[in-house]
């Protein structure tokens, strides 16, 4: 009995591996983007933006260093990152998971943080450059992996109100500031952005 | 024992559902906070380190305008590049002398109220750090976040930065100005005592 069991065990075991690995590697959508907060998609958004400091920490750079440069770059940044943001996310939500690329992303650190720091008098039209490119950037990466739902598009919208809101705080902080060492402050921020972006760029390296 | 085809078929759903790809929520983000305390907690491990960075911030109050904030916008991007270069495995000899010298440095820049031209003493403070961040930002437990990592260790050490130059606001009376010197000295000693211990 048990070798009549054995041998048609034997004669199946090709045909069941290839079932049990067809099924092993079958693609299945990755949700790898969003936290839970139980508030619903528009909070979960929020809050992975909040807790995601690659993306969190360029937006604030630029935002900085627009309210350095003063009001209509303020205006121009506060409306051309999130537009663009919107727009990278839509366009990610159309493509499977991808993971974001380090050195990239710590590009992203030095150049802001050096242009922070440098107190850089850009135009203004760098300056929707930069945010363009940032927005766009960074969009298509949230919307990667994101798959593509109600519930998804909602995160994203509140991803990208999250980074209004950002942006409209941090550069209109910057814009009020008239003593010296508080600007200097902005700064110093900037360069500790780029000294991360830096080190990063070290671990990418590391790592590779 | 019959094993029945019924057995068989449970057996192998069984099988076909523990190696069924499931949607993956990736971003449970482990590691995230731990790897920023660690880097915040670092600087502040090594009295050497510490002695370094507050002796920058002391130097740059005593300097005044633009040292005082030059010193500190460079030395971090200083840093990190000593740190990119540890990352990378490029080696830097003697970086416990370096470290050691540079407390002792800053501290006797400190205590006699060095006034050397602006670029010198970027130079300077520049050359140490190269060694404070190969010997310090690379060193990254397993599983924490590199990025929030690099981020605490340059936050903490413009902290003592920071510190160094909130001190250094004395330096308006004369009596602060004395006490000034007696925390270079102070540094400078620390200093020599480091040197001694990587001696020996």
């Amino acid at each position: 009995m048990e070798s009549v069991f054995m041998k048609r065990l034997a004669s199946r075991l090709p045909l069941f591996s290839i079932f049990v690995l067809a099924f092993s590697l079958c693609p299945v959508r990755a949700q790898a983007h969003l936290n839970s907060t139980g508030m619903g998609p528009i909070y979960d958004g929020v809050m992975h933006f909040l807790m995601s400091p690659e993306d969190l920490v360029p937006v604030l750079a630029l935002a900085l260093l627009t309210g350095l440069r003063g009001v209509s770059h303020g205006r121009r940044a506060l409306f051309v990152v999130p537009g663009a943001w919107l727009l990278g996310g839509l366009l990610g939500l159309t493509v499977s998971a991808t993971n974001g690329n380090v050195i990239l992303s710590s590009i992203w650190f030095l150049l802001l943080g050096g242009l922070l720091a440098a107190d850089a008098k850009i135009s203004l039209h760098m300056t929707t450059v930069l945010a363009a490119l940032l927005g766009l950037y960074h969009g298509y990466l949230n919307g990667t992996g994101m798959g593509a739902s109600g519930y998804v598009a909602a995160a994203l919208i509140g991803l990208v109100f999250a980074v209004f809101v950002l942006v409209a705080l941090a550069a209109a902080f910057v814009i009020r500031l008239r003593a010296a060492w508080a600007r200097i402050a902005v700064r110093v921020a900037g360069s500790w952005i780029a000294a991360g972006g830096l080190l990063l760029l070290g671990w990418a390296a590391r790592k590779g | 024992m019959r094993i029945t085809g019924q057995y068989k078929l449970a057996v192998g759903m069984a099988v076909l559902a523990m190696l069924w790809a499931e949607t993956a929520f990736a971003h449970a983000q482990q590691g995230q906070a731990a790897g920023f305390l660690t880097g915040l907690g670092h600087p502040l491990s090594g009295l050497d380190h510490v002695l370094a960075m507050v002796a920058v911030g002391l130097w740059g109050a005593q300097l005044g305008s633009p040292a005082i904030w030059l010193l500190p916008v460079a030395f971090p991007l200083v840093m990190a590049m000593g740190g990119m270069l540890g990352l990378i495995g490029m080696p830097l000899p003697g970086i416990e002398y370096g470290i050691a010298a540079s407390a002792i440095l800053l501290g006797a820049a400190v205590m006699f109220e060095v006034r050397p031209p602006l670029a010198v003493a970027a130079i300077l403070v520049g050359f140490f750090a190269v060694f404070h961040g190969h010997a310090h930002g690379t060193e990254l437990p397993p599983g924490q976040s590199a990025l929030l990592y690099s981020l605490g260790f340059v936050i903490a050490t413009g902290c003592l930065h920071a510190t160094g130059i909130g001190i250094g606001t004395i330096h308006r009376w004369p009596w602060g100005q004395t006490l000034l010197r007696v925390c270079g000295a102070a540094v400078a000693v620390g200093g020599v005592f480091f040197m001694w211990r990587a001696f020996s």
